[in-house]
């Protein structure tokens, strides 16, 4: 472990949790709907929305109007991303000329920038035209986040009100969440990263004159694709000459900007920040790490403001931050070892002031170790699922880090909104074990914990955990997907694994050598993305909604505080316990049957 | 049905034209106004053509006269930006940690190093260990850059063959070194492109 790693990883930490309380506040303002300093510029926008679209704002709806409200707004841009991309031959912007995109394709990547995943089936510069990115997906980065800090909303608001049967108005917190936070961020977040030398432009790819001229053996075809035989028996090639580069351009840095703020992660290019054009440099680096976590740790803040008891959301976040630090010291640990099987080949690993070392597989050599492992780290406790590095080259141990995280269930930061409305139900779970420990009906913010809220808990913990286990029990049985796992041995099942562990999570990153753009993996993981969004919601909502209509019960000397340390440490335990549990098995099959394989173990 | 129905769509509609057409136009002016060069790729522009950006690595492995950058997985040649016949640009090497082929492709890359170095004539101290960034691939394919021990590595080789005394290839390389951001973020690396036309005697 470097010193310049441990400065970079604790000056990450320090700058992330200072900015906690101020984003907080000003979120908690927003959500109030009380002044926020950019009322004078937005306000008039914002009463526009609500008068064309017919929505009182002080109109409030009940659990199941706000469910059914969530539901179809997804519903449109579902279908919206989806003839988008089936219709972007005919669609202007499009410079390079790109096809429509396959049906079982689009239908993926519709569901996916639907639900927040954001997993990337798709190469970006090799399919999507300007339009599809900016229409499609760029629009879905912000409502799709927006969404979910509705829903965490409504569920603070059911946690804080009493003898009530409202949670708020849907539309209110979409419109106010995009453009009173995740827009002007944006802007912000947007202009620094051109600064950097991140593409902002409508321009055609570029073409550059190679100074070595490169050339490649090429199978001859007829024009039917079948292969020729040339004059001896064998199978004729040409070679082709390769005298210009391509670079590619394009409308980037707004849809990066949003990518991370919202916790979206689907790269503008293939493989996403590990793009010099999407993430340039270290400066451009450190602020897209930041924006991974901002909103999701800034959100704990304005839980504990909403809630009346600040305590309460400082007793998350550090839940959150212990499980994060200490899963980044292991990856960290990990890549910084590299990998023993290079060491017989004369390659030097070592860490110095000439070098970064580690297992630089996979890795940008701006980023090197520290910034590789905080970003596959805070993309996986995010639900961010955008890379800087390619995790599938990772080493066992380094690699079974991000797995575990989004297996975890997305709740150590997780999403925007959609990571604290995760934890909060980890937390009716903890409270319910703390009370059956003690004998008492438990408690939590004043609130008696019955058996619906325990249920509605246990299905938005329990549904994700599911769709992992059968996703990849599925995909390894099923016998034409042998083919798209390219990795042999126990990283191949790895590979699966990781895929759908992203999707039923709704992350988005990948071990990327998967081939997932096929039929099959298109629609089983498009399944898993849609169950693990709405088969979470629904039931945050549900519960929302029924602890919004009970009665404060008295604080007394038997009530357990949840404030405490020992209330932290008892939510960290639940959170690992019910990980643990559920995926050391599948766990063992993968990355720990790798690590034990390598030389030296 | 129809009372959040409407508000379905038009909401929907009025968001996609603020987020999806206001907030990239707007995002694109400022970015043309103030940052035009960076804004469209960062290129290095020589007798009004584009040769290449900054920001995007070049092939140069296998001419002992030039640095060498990281191996590169895209297709169908190393540092495809992107191909439209192929359908093709940036991408990693995916290869895991136990694949055999990652191995393969380090062992073949020490053996051109080595070879660059007899057809040269230079006589590498036997101990000498390759860094390890110069035998993997990078995350993107386009990786820019190498770390400085690559460079270093790979000094006396490049002075060798362009008859240049090492010192003054080495102001070279220093000359395209960034160091760490603000002192602390990222790591120090050369730009192998930029080291590359430097040498040539054509600075961007």
């Amino acid at each position: 472990m470097t010193l310049n790693a441990v400065l970079q990883l604790v000056l990450y930490l320090a700058v992330l949790l200072v900015l906690v309380k101020p984003l907080g506040w000003f979120m908690a303002r927003v959500y109030r709907g009380k002044p926020c300093g950019l009322d004078r510029v937005l306000g008039p926008i914002e009463r526009l929305i609500y008068r064309i679209a017919g929505v009182k704002p002080e109109g409030e709806m009940g659990w199941k109007a706000y469910a059914a409200a969530v539901m179809l707004f997804s519903g449109v841009g579902l279908l919206f991303v989806y003839g988008l991309q089936r219709l972007q031959a005919m669609l202007p912007l499009n410079p390079q000329g790109l096809g429509a995109i396959t049906a079982d394709s689009s239908f993926n990547t519709a569901v996916s920038f639907v639900t927040n995943t954001n997993w990337q089936g798709y190469g970006g510069e090799t399919t999507m035209s300007y339009l599809t990115q900016m229409l499609g997906l760029g629009v879905q980065n912000f409502v799709s986040a927006a969404t979910g800090m509705a829903v965490l909303v409504a569920l603070i608001r059911g946690l804080a009100r009493k003898n009530t049967a409202t949670i708020g108005n849907f539309w209110v917190d979409l419109t106010r969440s995009t453009l009173y936070i995740l827009l002007p961020l944006s802007l912000i977040l947007a202009t620094v990263l051109v600064s950097q030398g991140v593409v902002q432009t409508f321009k055609p790819y570029q073409s550059a004159a190679l100074t070595q001229p490169q050339s490649y053996e090429e199978a001859l075809k007829d024009d039917s694709g079948n292969p020729v035989t040339g004059p001896d028996g064998n199978p004729g090639a040409r070679t082709v000459q390769v005298t210009e580069q391509a670079i590619p351009l394009g409308p980037a840095a707004s849809q990066i900007a949003i990518k991370q703020l919202g916790t979206n992660g689907g790269g503008f290019f293939n493989v996403n920040s590990a793009h010099p054009l999407e993430n340039p440099t270290p400066l451009s680096n450190f602020v897209q790490l930041l924006s991974i976590l901002l909103i999701g740790a800034g959100l704990c803040w304005t839980f504990g403001e909403m809630v009346g008891d600040r305590r309460q959301g400082w007793a998350v976040l550090a839940a959150m931050t212990v499980i994060f630090v200490a899963l980044l010291g292991v990856c960290y640990w990990a890549e910084q070892s590299g990998n023993p099987r290079f060491d017989a080949l004369g390659v030097d690993q070592a860490a110095g002031a000439l070098q970064p070392g580690g297992n630089m597989e996979g890795k940008e050599a701006r980023f090197g170790i520290a910034n590789s492992a905080l970003w596959a780290t805070a993309t996986t406790a995010a639900s961010n699922g955008s890379v800087n590095s390619m995790h599938d080259s990772f080493t066992p141990v380094g690699g079974l880090v991000p797995m575990w995280l989004m297996q975890l269930g997305e709740v150590i930061f997780g999403g925007v909104g959609s990571g604290l409305y995760g934890m909060l139900m980890f937390v009716i779970v903890a409270v319910f074990v703390a009370g059956l420990m003690v004998g008492r009906t438990p408690e939590y913010l004043g609130k008696k914990i019955e058996p619906f809220e325990m249920k509605m808990a246990a299905i938005a913990v329990l549904v994700p955990c599911a769709l992992v286990l059968l996703g990849t029990a599925g995909a390894a049985l099923w016998p034409s997907n042998q083919a798209n796992v390219p990795n042999p041995g126990a990283h191949g099942f790895e590979e699966i694994l990781y895929a759908y562990s992203s999707a039923s999570n709704n992350n988005g990153s990948a071990f990327a050598g998967y081939g997932a753009n096929n039929l099959f993996n298109n629609t089983a993981l498009g399944l898993c993305m849609f169950f693990a969004r709405f088969w979470i919601i629904v039931p945050v909502l549900a519960a929302a909604g029924s602890l919004a209509a009970k009665k404060a019960v008295p604080v007394t000397a038997g009530t357990l505080p949840t404030h405490t340390p020992v209330f932290v440490v008892m939510l960290i335990c639940v959170v690992i316990i019910v990980g643990a549990l559920t995926f050391v098995p599948a766990l063992a099959l993968g990355p720990i049957v790798e690590h034990i394989s390598l030389p030296g173990n | 049905m129809s009372a959040i129905l409407r508000p379905a769509i038009v909401i929907f509609v009025l968001l996609t034209l603020i987020t999806g057409i206001a907030y990239p136009l707007a995002v694109t002016g400022i970015a043309q106004a103030v940052f035009a060069d960076r804004a469209n790729g960062s290129l290095i522009m020589r007798d009004g053509e584009a040769v290449g950006s900054s920001l995007i690595g070049q092939d140069f492995s296998g001419d002992p006269k030039y640095f060498w950058g990281r191996l590169s997985a895209t297709g169908p040649v190393p540092y495809t930006a992107f191909n439209a016949a192929k359908a093709t640009g940036s991408s990693g090497s995916n290869l895991g940690p136990t694949n055999p082929a990652l191995l393969e492709n380090a062992r073949a890359r020490i053996e051109a190093l080595k070879a660059a170095d007899v057809a040269v004539g230079y006589a590498r101290p036997a101990d000498q260990r390759v860094p390890i960034d110069l035998v993997t691939s990078s995350a993107s394919g386009l990786d820019p850059h190498v770390s400085l021990a690559a460079a270093e590595y790979q000094a006396p080789r490049v002075a060798k063959a362009r008859g240049m005394d090492q010192a003054s290839v080495r102001a070279a390389v220093t000359r395209h070194t960034r160091g760490r951001a603000l002192g602390l973020l990222g790591e120090p690396v050369v730009n192998v492109l930029e080291v590359n036309f430097d040498l040539d005697g054509l600075a961007p």
